[in-house]
């Protein structure tokens, strides 16, 4: 990492102590050797994102977090609170909350069972009515199977189930891929009213333009590892770099 | 009366038969589904957990007197402990490996419970005294259906429907579907998933346990009566298709009842007859007749 995200990222850490704070953290698949020392901060209320290439890293990043890869080192502070060596349901019990890549919407539930699977881990989580708001498609699913759905609803869907919980940070894999405009739109709405409800969300994008709109700040992970942070604000003056990261 | 040139009293009375069957071939499979559903496990040690079951029923009674009603509810508790035993000292170790390492573990457990009961009792039956309240029939006109039979037929149709009911209306059951799905997500929510694996194998053993205090009184009590049964309804099971609830349900009584017809129309044949349909079955769709193809 640049000195100067170093720095800031020592600087967050220092304003307070941030949600979730990951440290050296290394992942593997079996053999492979995935994620190789990925330090970064969240802090509560921020909306984050990890930008880079297919295959960089984002998705295991989210899933260490989460307890979901099958060995992880380092160090995940949640709260203050280690949970690095937690089982992923101790984890969810934490307060964390995670969407897939692939949306895990599953096929023998409907619409309604699908939203109302992940327990209540803690207070202050949306009503079932309150998701409807946001989605209001859903509503009128709601005895469809849950794979029924089109792209869109099921993503809806896949974000709905976890703001019931009561969970505090969310952890959302492009949550964009795939989707028409408009819906791409309602989603990055959706985003920016659960940032101003207090939800912290860290986001994996492969679409910088999406993630511009939404968030306050951007990591770039390569090969298993930081390369850089840009401050939202930061982006335009940073855009050769962003699209070297990239390669688009 | 004839029908088709036979006595509508044999007729009813292999019909009957039948039915008394297929309650246990629905029975029995229906845990085997629900646990290959969750574990992706086949649970070849079933039937020596139904033989485990009839046998605690006969221990209760003969050494502690404890009656029928009360090993209704004990005997399934008993022995889906022992399954909660065997699932976390043997079985979760197998999940991640091929559906062969979990058949052979329970094979080879079923051959080992088997031979430690044969040990002990020899293989000539126990006789399990029918509870007094079940004495005598009911005279329905065209025939007498004894009260124990009708019995067996009324409450495994009560669990077959309760247990369907606890996987697909319920809370629970949304985990149970869910966890069948996707088990590393569900946990991902917060479920303990490890633990209901756990739970959910004691059940199916404590379903086969429950099948097998009901067959108690009706067939002696001996070490092999699962190993006989387990065959047919492993045939059973792969007619109906894998991991599907409502069809081990309809598939194990269709069956029974099949199979009663075949001893009233062509006896030669009633023993083959439920391999031959699973025969035929396999042909035209390999996943069961109520299985989904993966
Ligand atoms: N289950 C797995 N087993 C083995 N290797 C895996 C597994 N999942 C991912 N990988 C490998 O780990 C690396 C990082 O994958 P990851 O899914 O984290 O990338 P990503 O940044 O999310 O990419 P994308 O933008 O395509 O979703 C890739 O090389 C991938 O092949
Ligand atoms: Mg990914």
């Amino acid at each position: 990492m640049p000195e100067a995200a170093v720095a800031e990222t020592a600087a967050t850490a220092a304003a307070g102590a941030p949600l979730l704070s990951v440290r050296g953290l290394n992942a593997w698949y079996g053999e492979s050797h995935i994620l190789h020392g990925v330090d970064f901060d969240v802090a509560a209320g921020e909306v984050v994102t990890l930008l880079g290439r297919n295959g960089a890293g984002k998705t295991t990043t989210l899933r260490s977090i989460m307890g979901m890869v099958p060995r992880r080192e380092g160090s995940i502070l949640f709260e203050g609170e280690e949970t690095v060596r937690l089982a992923s349901n101790r984890i969810a019990r934490r307060g964390i909350a995670y969407c897939p890549e692939e949306r895990g919407i599953f096929a023998s539930l409907d619409v309604d069972e699908n939203l109302l699977l992940p327990p209540v881990v803690r207070e202050g989580g949306l009503t079932v009515s309150q998701i409807f708001e946001l989605f209001p498609n859903l509503q009128e699913r709601r005895r469809s199977q849950g794979t029924k759905l089109s792209g869109g609803e099921q993503q809806m869907l896949a974000i709905g189930r976890i703001l019931r919980t009561g969970a505090r940070l969310l952890l959302l894999d492009e949550p964009t891929e795939g989707l028409a405009p408009v819906i791409v739109q309602q989603i990055g709405r959706t985003i920016a009213k659960l940032k101003v409800q207090g939800f912290t969300i860290l986001l994996v994008e492969q679409n910088f333009r999406f993630a511009a709109t939404v968030a306050d700040r951007h990591y770039v992970i390569e090969h298993g590892r930081v390369a850089d942070m840009i401050r939202n604000a930061d982006l335009d003056a940073n855009m050769d770099k962003l699209h070297d990261y990239l390669g688009v | 009366m004839d029908v088709l040139g036979i006595p509508t009293q044999a007729l009813f009375g292999q019909l009957l038969i039948g039915l008394i069957n297929g309650a246990f071939y629905a029975m029995m499979s229906l845990g085997l589904a629900v646990i290959f559903g969750l574990l992706n496990i086949i649970n070849f040690t079933h039937g020596a957990q139904y033989m485990m079951g009839a046998f605690c029923a006969w221990f209760l009674l003969e050494r502690a007197g404890i009656g029928y009603w009360w090993s209704l509810l004990l005997a399934p508790v008993i022995v889906g402990a022992t399954g909660v035993v065997i699932e976390r000292t043997m079985l979760s170790r197998l999940y991640q490996l091929d559906h062969l390492y979990g058949l052979l573990l329970t094979f080879g457990l079923a051959l080992i419970i088997q031979g430690v009961f044969t040990n002990y009792y020899g293989s000539s039956g126990q006789p399990y005294r029918l509870p007094e309240e079940f004495a005598g029939a009911f005279n329905l006109g065209f025939m007498f259906l004894p009260k124990y039979r009708a019995w067996v037929i009324v409450a495994s149709l009560l669990v077959c429907f309760g247990t369907w009911f606890v996987i697909e209306r319920t809370k629970l059951g949304s985990y149970l579907r869910a966890a069948t799905e996707n088990p590393a997500l569900v946990q991902a929510f917060g479920v303990n998933v490890p633990r209901m694996i756990t739970l959910t194998y004691g059940a199916g053993v404590g379903l086969a346990a429950l099948a097998g205090v009901m067959a108690a009184p009706i067939y002696s009590v001996n070490p092999q009566m699962g190993a006989n049964l387990i065959i047919v309804v492993f045939a059973v099971v792969v007619i109906g298709g894998m991991g599907s609830i409502l069809g081990a349900i309809l598939t194990g009584f269709g069956l029974g009842v099949v199979e009663g017809l075949t001893k009233v129309f062509y006896p030669e044949a009633s023993n083959t007859v439920i391999f031959v349909i699973m025969v035929l079955v396999l042909l035209v769709k390999p996943a069961g007749l109520f299985g989904k193809e993966r």
